[in-house]
């Protein structure tokens, strides 16, 4: 058996854009995401981060095969999911599952809670009998955290915390091998998110799930994950250890998201230095070429980032990055970064 | 000297359906000239409303204000329309959250900054107002501003909409800015960009700002002062410094164990606070904290705790019917790693036992 539970391989998603109204043609498309390749190894979280339209959305779903990949390839446990149907595709449904971001558009408001924990078992024909059903669920519930008496209530009743829990229940229902959750507290207020990503990591630990978590607040993404993919523009710019991209950061662009995430510690808030990145992230519909970073990085070099791709190449000790100018240790030791605490022995 | 701003004992209730909620309950605030005041709380403690009172937007039939609001001397709660139309946009400016909602889709942005200059500049030509604009968009950074006076908002990004409404709001020179959670629908790099705005503009400007958030780092990077609201009251008050290093009450306690940092070792239980917030129909007994309290005792579901300044420093103030002693042993012990209930245990379990 692999280490790896997914392997994704030059994955490609464009959405085209299209013009006309009775003879549409395409006049473009939006490259979400352009060429990805990671591995999901067995047991472990997998952060993906990255501002809004870097395409870790778009990766989720394709990983989730919710949508069909314009090319490259997905294997799952060993075998070629990209293309899968039918019966195959009802294989990997029950064995990857998602959480969504927004509990309130992702429950069914006209089905009461039991219902939508229930459907699960409904869809793959499991617990056929009614009252082995209904104490399933009610079982699942009590994980979750939810009274199981309230499983004839309908969504509304809940708040946003306990909506995310019975997202949490339903994903975690047919016992998946991994579950895909996208930013499944970004909704949450922060005493409801701490309550969330405690049950989560407790989930994992317990039913020895592969998570994928995918968050654009980079201080969870740490508490979460081992290792983290950086996402800018449909590419992963840097793939590491959790420890390792948090304390020495190769590519410019993960530096300066950890540089500007606002630290709630006034000391360090006064020492820090801020990089601040200039103008906003390109359109996907029109990405710079060669290393789409190069219009907003402190670090380009005019004719050669522009013109030449850079691959992911190892630039450290498990740290993969996609730069031709990675960022030096002077740099860091610049305080441009603020860095992390030295992990727990 | 007097604050710029003082609101005292503001309350806000709003009659409903459902019956009549407590938005903000006898809240008292200061900002000084010059200071940046962060109000921090989750959704539902009454901090936009806050905000939203102090510019007079809150006005309405079903909307029972109390208390006072005074700027620079004046007050705000009584003063008829047109004097507050006076002030509103001229001293006291507004950001919001939501750049795109907030700036109308029809027409140009050069033509909302000169409508919101020439209407508290009567007999300004127009083509001065496009100048005065055109500095401001420069002055945040917009680049070729001049150009970009005949754009929509929706040819602006999102980071350019924020910074377009600060324009907006800064093009009368307020004495007070009031931040309605100006970067949260931002990206981080973005909002790295907006908050280093607004820092700058305000130390060029000298102005007053209040920071309205749900993120205690923003707070931790910009505010001098810090309110802790919750459910529409005021539960701490101190400088940025006192509330980070040396809480007194436990839901700011709550707050800052609930967050996970880059700065702690990785793999930190978070400690989260429990429940939920409370409704504002039916708030709870006593002290509303109470049934998510971890150190909640019997007495504290009956009696109210006011807001009163902590032993040796006047400027904290906290609203907890903990004794003090306590307090500060609870939290030395909960910041070192002890889980709340075992804190409880060793420290209240003396204490008549009822939850």
């Amino acid at each position: 058996m692999s280490d790896n539970l997914m392997e994704v391989r030059d994955l490609v998603k464009h959405f085209p854009i299209s013009q006309g109204v009775v003879f549409q043609r395409q006049v473009g498309a939006v490259h979400a995401v352009d060429g990805v390749s990671l591995d999901v190894r067995r047991g472990e979280t997998l952060g993906l981060v990255g501002e809004t339209g870097c395409g870790k959305s778009t990766t989720a779903r394709l990983m989730t095969r919710l949508l069909d990949p314009t090319s490259g390839t997905i294997a799952f446990d060993g075998q070629d999911v990209t293309r899968a149907k039918g019966h195959d595709l009802k294989v990997l449904r029950r064995s990857v599952q998602m959480i969504f971001q927004d509990p309130y558009s992702s429950l069914n408001p006209r089905k009461t809670v039991g219902s939508v924990i229930a459907e699960p078992f409904a869809i793959h024909g499991m617990l056929e009998g009614k009252g082995e059903r209904k104490q399933r669920v009610q079982e699942l519930m009590d994980r979750v955290g939810l009274n199981p008496e309230h499983y004839n209530r309908y969504p509304h009743e809940f708040s946003g915390g306990q909506r995310q829990r019975i997202g949490v229940a339903r994903a975690i229902a047919l016992e998946p091998k991994m579950i895909v959750a996208d930013e499944p507290v970004s909704a949450l207020d922060v005493s409801i998110q701490a309550q969330i990503l405690n049950l989560l990591r407790e989930l994992q630990r317990d039913m020895g799930l592969t998570l994928v978590f995918i968050a654009h607040d980079l201080s969870v993404v740490r508490h979460m994950c081992d290792r983290v993919a950086v996402m800018y523009l449909g590419n992963v710019v840097e793939l590491a250890d959790s420890d390792a991209l948090y304390e020495r950061p190769s590519h410019p662009y993960t530096g300066a998201l950890l540089s500007a995430v606002p630290v709630a510690d006034v000391h360090l808030a006064k020492t820090k230095k801020r990089q601040i990145l200039q103008g906003d992230v390109p359109s996907p519909s029109n990405p710079p070429s060669a290393c789409r970073f190069h219009t907003r990085c402190p670090k380009f070099v005019a004719g050669h980032c522009d013109v030449e791709t850079p691959q992911l190449t190892e630039k450290g000790p498990g740290d993969l990055a996609a730069c031709h100018y990675p960022l030096t240790r002077s740099e860091l030791a610049g305080d441009a970064i603020p860095t992390a605490a030295p992990p727990p022995p | 000297m007097s604050p710029l701003l003082d609101v005292a004992d503001l309350r806000v209730e709003f009659t409903t359906e459902d019956g009549v909620v407590h938005a903000v309950d006898g809240l008292s605030l200061s900002v000084e000239q010059g200071r940046i005041l962060g109000v921090v709380g989750e959704s539902g403690s009454g901090k936009s409303v806050t905000g939203l009172t102090v510019m007079g937007l809150t006005r309405g039939r079903n909307a029972a204000i109390s208390g006072s609001v005074k700027f620079d001397g004046r007050e705000l709660l009584g003063a008829g329309d047109a004097e507050l139309r006076g002030i509103r946009g001229n001293d006291i400016a507004m950001i919001f959250q939501d750049p795109l909602s907030s700036l109308h889709p029809y027409f140009t942005v050069g033509k909302q900054l000169v409508e919101a200059h020439r209407i508290h500049h009567h007999g300004v030509s127009k083509a001065a107002s496009r100048d005065r604009a055109a500095e401001m968009l420069d002055l945040v950074g917009i680049p070729d501003p001049r150009k970009r006076l005949d754009n929509y908002p929706h040819e602006f990004s999102g980071g350019m909409r924020q910074r377009a409404m600060i324009a907006m709001a800064l093009i009368n020179d307020p004495r007070l800015l009031i931040a309605d959670e100006p970067t949260t629908a931002l990206d981080v790099t973005v909002q790295a960009q907006i908050l280093e705005l607004i820092q700058r503009l305000q130390s060029e400007l000298g102005m007053a700002v209040i920071m309205v958030t749900h993120d205690l780092g923003v707070v931790a990077e910009l505010a001098d002062d810090v309110v802790v609201m919750y459910a529409g009251r005021v539960v701490e008050r101190g400088t940025k410094e006192t509330i980070f290093d040396a809480p007194e009450h436990p839901y700011t306690w709550g707050l800052l164990t609930s967050i996970p940092r880059l700065t702690t070792p990785r793999g930190e239980e978070l400690v989260p606070i429990a429940g939920r917030p409370p409704s504002l129909i039916n708030r709870p007994s006593g002290c509303h904290f109470h049934p998510r309290c971890p150190y909640c005792l019997p007495r504290h579901t009956r009696e109210d705790p006011r807001l009163e300044p902590v032993a040796g420093d006047t400027g904290h103030q906290v609203a907890c019917l903990l004794p003090e002693d306590t307090r500060r042993e609870i939290w030395r012990r909960v910041k070192g790693g002890v889980p709340p209930e075992q804190a409880r245990e060793e420290l209240l379990s003396g204490q008549e036992e009822a939850r």
